[in-house]
C-alpha cells in the first residue's frame, strides 16, 4: 500500500474509537436527563399511567439500558438515527433537509474569516509596529472578547432595521419564497441556476449578515495567528535571500512568505472548524436560519431525544470528515510532509 | 499505611503552598513581576472593577433603581439623563440591571475554570506521568470530547443537568477539562524525563510524592496562562447558555437573558436593550483577555519580545 493510502486507513481507524466513545457519552448523558420525553410529548397532567406506558413502550425508552444502547449504536451505524419524537419523521431525514442549510452558512462564514481573517494578519505582519498594526491587534483581542449573538443582534438592529441594506432573518424573503423552488437546499446554488437575478439578489442579501456573524468568530483567531506565522516567516533565510535577489516585496510576500505561513494554520484548521460549528448553533438562532444547529437547540427544548442524539452524532461525524480532510491536505500545502 | 496518608496530605498542602507562593511572587509582592506589564495591570484593574461592581449592586438601594421591583419608568424609552441605558417593556431602569447583571457571569466562570483546572490536571499529570494503557484511554477521550465544539456541548449539558448557577458550573467546567489535560499532560511527560525526577525515585520518593512534589509544581505556569484565557472565554460561554435561556430565572438581572429579551423589541430599533448588556460582556471578557496576554508574557518571557 502507498504511503498516503495506509495514512488514510490509519486515520480512519483511529476515528472509530473516538466516534464510538462521543457517541457513548453522548447516550450515557441523555439517559440522565431531568426531563421525561414521554410527559414533554404528552404535555398536561392528567395522563393516565397507561398511556403514558404505552408510548414508553412505543418509543422503547421502557427497555433495559443495554439495549437500547445497543440498538442505538447498530442504528447509527444503519444510518437509521430513530424517528422524532416531536415530528415522527427520521431524524435521519431531518437533519439532511437542514444541513445543506449549516453547509452554506458555514461556508460562507469561512470565506469571510479567511478572507478578513487572513488578509488583516499579513497586513499587520507587513506592517509590524506601526499604527495599522497596533489597530489591527486590537481588533484581533476585541473579537474574540464579543459574543457571536450579541455581534449579530448589533448587525440586525443597525444594518437590517435601522438602515434597512439587509433583510434581519431568515434564507429568502416572504414573497419570493412561494415562488422558489429550492432543489439542493443550497439557495444560493439554486437561484443562480433558476437564473432570475431578483432572486438572486435576495438570497445572497439574506445570507450576508449571518455569513459575517459567524466569520467574525473566527477571524480574530485567524488574524492573530496569521500574523505570528507571517512575522515568523517574514524572517526566515529564503525570504532574505528572495529579497537580496532584487525580487519585488510584492512577489515575495505573495509567493515566498504566504504559502509557509499558511501551514500552521491549515494544522488547526479541524479546531477552528469546531468552534464554527459552536457559533452556528447561536447564529441559526439569531438569524432565525433553519440549519442542523438550531434544529439541535429546538430539540433541546423540546427534550426530543432522537432528535438530540442524531444531531449530535451527525455533528461529530461530520466534524470527524473534515479533520480527516484537513490531515491529508497537509500533504498538499507542504509537500515535506510524508506518509 | 498511615505514614502514606500523611506524606499525601503534606504533599498535597505543599502544592497548594507553592500555586499561592507562585500568585504571592507574581502579583503581590508585586513591584517587581508588574513593573511594565501594563496589559496585565488593565486588565486586573478592569477585573476588579467588575467584581466590585456586581458585588455591590447586589446590596439593595445601591443600584440609581431597583433592578426587578421598580416599574415606574416609561416604556421602552431609549436612553436619557434619567434613565442612562433607557428602560425595558416592563418599565424597568436598564442600567441597574446592567451594572448589577453580572453575578451569574462572574461565579460560573470562576466556577467552571475552578472545576476544570482541578479535574483537568490532576488527570492530565496522571496520565503523563503514568503513560500506557491508561495514558492512551485518557488521552483519546480527552481528545474526543476536545475536538467537539464546545458550545453544543455545554448546551446539551446544561439541557440536561437543568438551568441556573450550578448546572452551568458543571456544563461549562467539563467542556474545559480537556484544555487543562492537553497542557499538564504535555508538561509531565516532559518533566518525567528529567534527571532529578530519576534522582528522586532513587532515593525511594513514591509516585505519588513524585506527582505532587515535582511534577505538579512545573505545570503551574501553564496552567496560569491557560486559565485566565480561559476564564475570558467562560465568560461568552454562559452569556451564550443565558442568552438561549439555560441561566438565572427572570426577573433575576443578567447580562445574556436581558440580550435575549431585547431580541424581542429589536424590529422596533430598541437598540439600547441589547447594546449595554452586550458591552459589559465584552469588556469583562476583555479584562480577563488582558490578564491573560499578561501572564503568558509573565511565564514565558522570550514571548513578549515578539508578542502575537
Amino acid at each position: 500500500m502507498s504511503g498516503i493510502a495506509r495514512y488514510i486507513v490509519q486515520r480512519l481507524l483511529l476515528t472509530i474509537p473516538m466516534l464510538l466513545i462521543l457517541l457513548t457519552f453522548v447516550f450515557l448523558i441523555l439517559r440522565v436527563m431531568p426531563g421525561d420525553p414521554v410527559m414533554a410529548m404528552l404535555g398536561g397532567r392528567n395522563i393516565s399511567p397507561e398511556l403514558i406506558a404505552e408510548y414508553r413502550h412505543k418509543m422503547g425508552v421502557d427497555r433495559p439500558i443495554l439495549v437500547q444502547y445497543g440498538e442505538y449504536l447498530f442504528g447509527i451505524f444503519r444510518g437509521d438515527f430513530g424517528e422524532s419524537f416531536r415530528t415522527s419523521e427520521p431524524v435521519v431525514k431531518e437533519l439532511f433537509l437542514r444541513f445543506p442549510a449549516t453547509l452554506e452558512l458555514a461556508a460562507f462564514g469561512l470565506l469571510f474569516a479567511g478572507i478578513f481573517g487572513f488578509g488583516s494578519g499579513v497586513i499587520a505582519a507587513t506592517r509590524a509596529d506601526r499604527p495599522i498594526d497596533h489597530t489591527i491587534r486590537i481588533f484581533h483581542i476585541g473579537s474574540f472578547a464579543t459574543p457571536l449573538f450579541w455581534f449579530g443582534l448589533m448587525l440586525q438592529v443597525f444594518l437590517a432595521v435601522k438602515l434597512g441594506w439587509f433583510p434581519v432573518a431568515g434564507r429568502v424573503g416572504g414573497r419570493i419564497a412561494f415562488t422558489f423552488n429550492s432543489i439542493t437546499g443550497f439557495y444560493l446554488l439554486d437561484s443562480i441556476l433558476s437564473g432570475n437575478t431578483k432572486i438572486m439578489v435576495d438570497v445572497a442579501k439574506h445570507l450576508v449578515l449571518p455569513a459575517i456573524t459567524l466569520g467574525f468568530a473566527l477571524s480574530g483567531l485567524l488574524g492573530r495567528m496569521s500574523r505570528a506565522s507571517m512575522l515568523e516567516v517574514l524572517g526566515e533565510d529564503y525570504v532574505k535571500t528572495a529579497r537580496a535577489k532584487g525580487v519585488k516585496e510584492r512577489i515575495v510576500i505573495m509567493s515566498h512568505a504566504l504559502r509557509n505561513a499558511l501551514i500552521p494554520i491549515v494544522t488547526v484548521f479541524g479546531l477552528q472548524f469546531a468552534i464554527l460549528m459552536g457559533g452556528a448553533v447561536l447564529t441559526e438562532t439569531v438569524f432565525s436560519w433553519p440549519g442542523v444547529a438550531s434544529f439541535l437547540v429546538r430539540s433541546i427544548e423540546g427534550r426530543d431525544w432522537p432528535a438530540i442524539q442524531g444531531s449530535i452524532v451527525f455533528i461529530a461525524i461530520f466534524i470527524s470528515i473534515i479533520n480527516l480532510i484537513v490531515d491529508i491536505s497537509y500533504s498538499i500545502i507542504d509537500p515535506r510532509v510524508r506518509y | 499505611m498511615s505514614k502514606n496518608m500523611g506524606q499525601t496530605q503534606n504533599t498535597g498542602s505543599t502544592f497548594l503552598i507553592r500555586v499561592i507562593q507562585w500568585i504571592v511572587r507574581k502579583f503581590s509582592s508585586g513591584r517587581h513581576a508588574l513593573r511594565g506589564q501594563t496589559i496585565l495591570k488593565i486588565g486586573l484593574v478592569v477585573v476588579f472593577l467588575f467584581i466590585l461592581t456586581t458585588g455591590l449592586t447586589q446590596i439593595e438601594g445601591l443600584t440609581p433603581y431597583h433592578p426587578t421591583k421598580y416599574r415606574d419608568a416609561p416604556r421602552l424609552e431609549g436612553p436619557s439623563i434619567r434613565h442612562l441605558m433607557g428602560t425595558d417593556q416592563l418599565k424597568r431602569d436598564v442600567f441597574s440591571r446592567v451594572i448589577s447583571g453580572g453575578k451569574a457571569s462572574i461565579i460560573v466562570a470562576f466556577g467552571a475554570v475552578a472545576l476544570s483546572m482541578s479535574v483537568g490536571a490532576i488527570l492530565g499529570w496522571i496520565s503523563g506521568f503514568t503513560g500506557g494503557l491508561l495514558d492512551r484511554a485518557l488521552s483519546l477521550s480527552m481528545d474526543a470530547i476536545y475536538s467537539f465544539p464546545s458550545m453544543i456541548l455545554a448546551i446539551t449539558l446544561v439541557a440536561v443537568l437543568g438551568t441556573g448557577i450550578a448546572p452551568m458550573i458543571w456544563s461549562v467546567g467539563f467542556v474545559y477539562i480537556p484544555t487543562y489535560f492537553r497542557v499538564t499532560r504535555a508538561e509531565a511527560l516532559q518533566v518525567r524525563e528529567t534527571t532529578y525526577v530519576e534522582a528522586v525515585r532513587a532515593v525511594g520518593a513514591s509516585d505519588v510524592r513524585i506527582v505532587l512534589r515535582h511534577i505538579a509544581p512545573n505545570t503551574v505556569n501553564a496552567i496560569m496562562a491557560v486559565s485566565s484565557f480561559n476564564l475570558a472565554d467562560a465568560i461568552l460561554t454562559v452569556a451564550a447558555l443565558s442568552f438561549l435561556g439555560f441561566g438565572l430565572p427572570p426577573p433575576a438581572p443578567d447580562w445574556g437573558f436581558d440580550i435575549q429579551n431585547g431580541q424581542k423589541y429589536l424590529q422596533s430599533g430598541s437598540w439600547w436593550l441589547i447594546t449595554f448588556p452586550g458591552l459589559m460582556i465584552i469588556a469583562l471578557s476583555l479584562g480577563f483577555g488582558l490578564i491573560g496576554e499578561g501572564v503568558s508574557d509573565l511565564v514565558n518571557p522570550k514571548r513578549k519580545r515578539k508578542r502575537v
